[in-house]
């Protein structure tokens, strides 16, 4: 069997699918460097994509209405920010950033792009 | 007169001092400089040992207690006007205030009475024509009420607070007046953007319309206020001369505060665009569960962008004044006070100007 240690410190058997969200989260956050949890509907997630894109980075997002076990990330989401908004959730190199505001915010004060260089999502 | 008792007074005064000051500085040099408050806590605590490593205040000066006890000599003199000066500076501030306060107190039971008779009389002051929901029209709504008379009020602090700016900085005032007034100048922006928040509740539509700004405003409006990189536009000229780092930083700011507008448009206008399919599609419209639906989300999701502008316009200001100097950056906020309420004048003038 083959581990993978993830920036969350778990231990995760590769061959499991994680049947806890929260691992699964933590999971699908940390194989790429920018991972926007989305809904396709929602109007906020669409203006975060549209940030990083700008920003010249290319995000993996999950979309998670169009996931079979989507309501259960989302509740898993909405528990990990403290938030009735578990959408759009932006992780950046296996770490959790935050929801638009913590986003906005840090790109306002110029920690986001070092975060995205140290990722390897942005090269310059 | 160098008594061990008098010593200990002394330096509990100058510790009180360093608190008021770092905590002040700590507002405006967040991660840049060393944390000089608690080090000169730690400086005191430790005993009335005197370190050579006090932090660099005017106010206060290194000194060694085997020098002090016997002999009454210059340092010691200028160290006792220094605390002396500071100390009275330290009364002014606190006088002035303790006046702030109570004339604060007198307006704001002021207001509570104006909000009582408005609430008996149930005025409706917003406009009558779009601010009803299938048909829920000419409904008096007290929240935006209340947020009315609380913008009028918030407008008059700006303009005394723009004017007080204009005169400490024509009287050449030290920097810790300014850094004063400029922390209070940015508490009132942010107080403006809680009671907006509040208002988005009561009423997003309204709020995001812009309806309680002046025409002038209402020209440059983008989702519910000001475009945060107007608000560079509007100091730039004031701010200068700037040294090269700051440079670089205005200028990544203004970047990074174009890109976070540009992605909040880019979410409206799918937020509109989703609107208008909606109310379009001949599919979901039959029944009032689906309109109902409809409705509430657009009402979530507008009060969310609303929320994000908002934010967004207080981030860049705070990160504006981290990037400035105390003095640049009382010049940016007088010239922003000045610029609103020039545009504001100008609606004045339309208004009365005869057709």
């Amino acid at each position: 069997m083959h581990y993978q240690v993830d920036s969350w410190g778990y231990y995760m058997p590769r061959m499991s699918m994680g049947s806890d969200p929260m691992e699964r989260v933590a999971k699908l956050a940390s194989e790429s460097a920018v991972v926007i949890f989305s809904l396709s509907s929602c109007c906020m997630c669409h203006a975060v994509k549209r940030l990083f894109c700008g920003l010249g980075v290319n995000p993996t997002v999950y979309e998670l209405d169009q996931d079979p076990r989507g309501k259960d990330l989302e509740a898993a989401l909405m528990r990990l920010l403290g938030n009735s908004q578990a959408v759009p959730v932006v992780f950046i190199g296996g770490k959790l950033i935050g929801a638009m505001d913590r986003v906005m915010a840090s790109h306002i004060n110029g920690t986001l792009v070092p975060l995205l260089k140290e990722a390897g999502a942005l090269w310059l | 007169m160098n008594s061990p008792s008098t010593e200990f007074t002394r330096r509990m005064a100058i510790y009180e001092q360093f608190n008021q000051i770092s905590r002040l500085g700590d507002v405006f040099n967040c991660g840049d400089s060393p944390n000089t408050g608690s080090s000169a806590i730690v400086e005191v605590d430790v005993g009335l040992e005197n370190k050579a490593g006090y932090i660099s205040c005017d106010q206060v000066e290194p000194s060694r207690s085997d020098q002090e006890t016997n002999k009454p000599d210059d340092k010691t003199q200028r160290r006792l006007a220094q605390n002396r000066e500071a100390a009275r500076k330290s009364r002014i501030r606190k006088k002035a205030y303790v006046q702030e306060l109570e004339s604060s107190r007198l307006k704001l039971a002021q207001l509570e009475q104006e909000l009582e008779r408005t609430r008996q009389q149930g005025i409706y002051i917003s406009s009558a024509s779009d601010s009803g929901y299938f048909g829920l029209s000419g409904t008096v709504n007290p929240g935006i009420s209340a947020f009315e008379l609380e913008y009028g009020h918030w407008v008059e602090v700006q303009d005394k607070q723009t004017c007080e700016l204009r005169n400490a900085l024509q009287a050449h005032t030290t920097d810790i007046e300014l850094q004063i007034l400029v922390e209070s100048g940015l508490n009132h922006y942010c107080n403006l953007f809680r009671i907006k928040a509040e208002a988005a509740k009561a009423d997003v539509f309204y709020l995001n319309s812009g309806l309680w700004r002046t025409s002038a405003e209402r020209f440059f409006h983008w989702i519910g206020g000001f475009r945060p990189s107007e608000l560079l536009n509007v100091v730039m000229s004031h701010i200068e001369p700037l040294t090269d780092q700051q440079q670089l930083e205005v200028c990544h700011l203004r970047q990074s505060a174009q890109q976070a507008e540009d992605a909040l448009s880019q979410g409206i206008d799918k937020l509109q665009h989703n609107l208008a399919q909606n109310v379009a599609s001949d599919f979901s419209w039959g029944n009032y569960r689906a309109q109902m639906a409809v409705a509430t989300d657009v009402l979530e999701a507008l009060e969310g962008f609303v929320n994000q502008a908002d934010h967004l316009r207080e981030q860049t200001l705070l990160q504006m004044v981290r990037v400035l100097t105390t003095h640049q950056a009382a010049r940016a906020l007088l010239a922003l006070g000045e610029y609103f309420h020039r545009l504001r004048a100008l609606s004045s003038l339309w208004a009365a100007h005869p057709r």
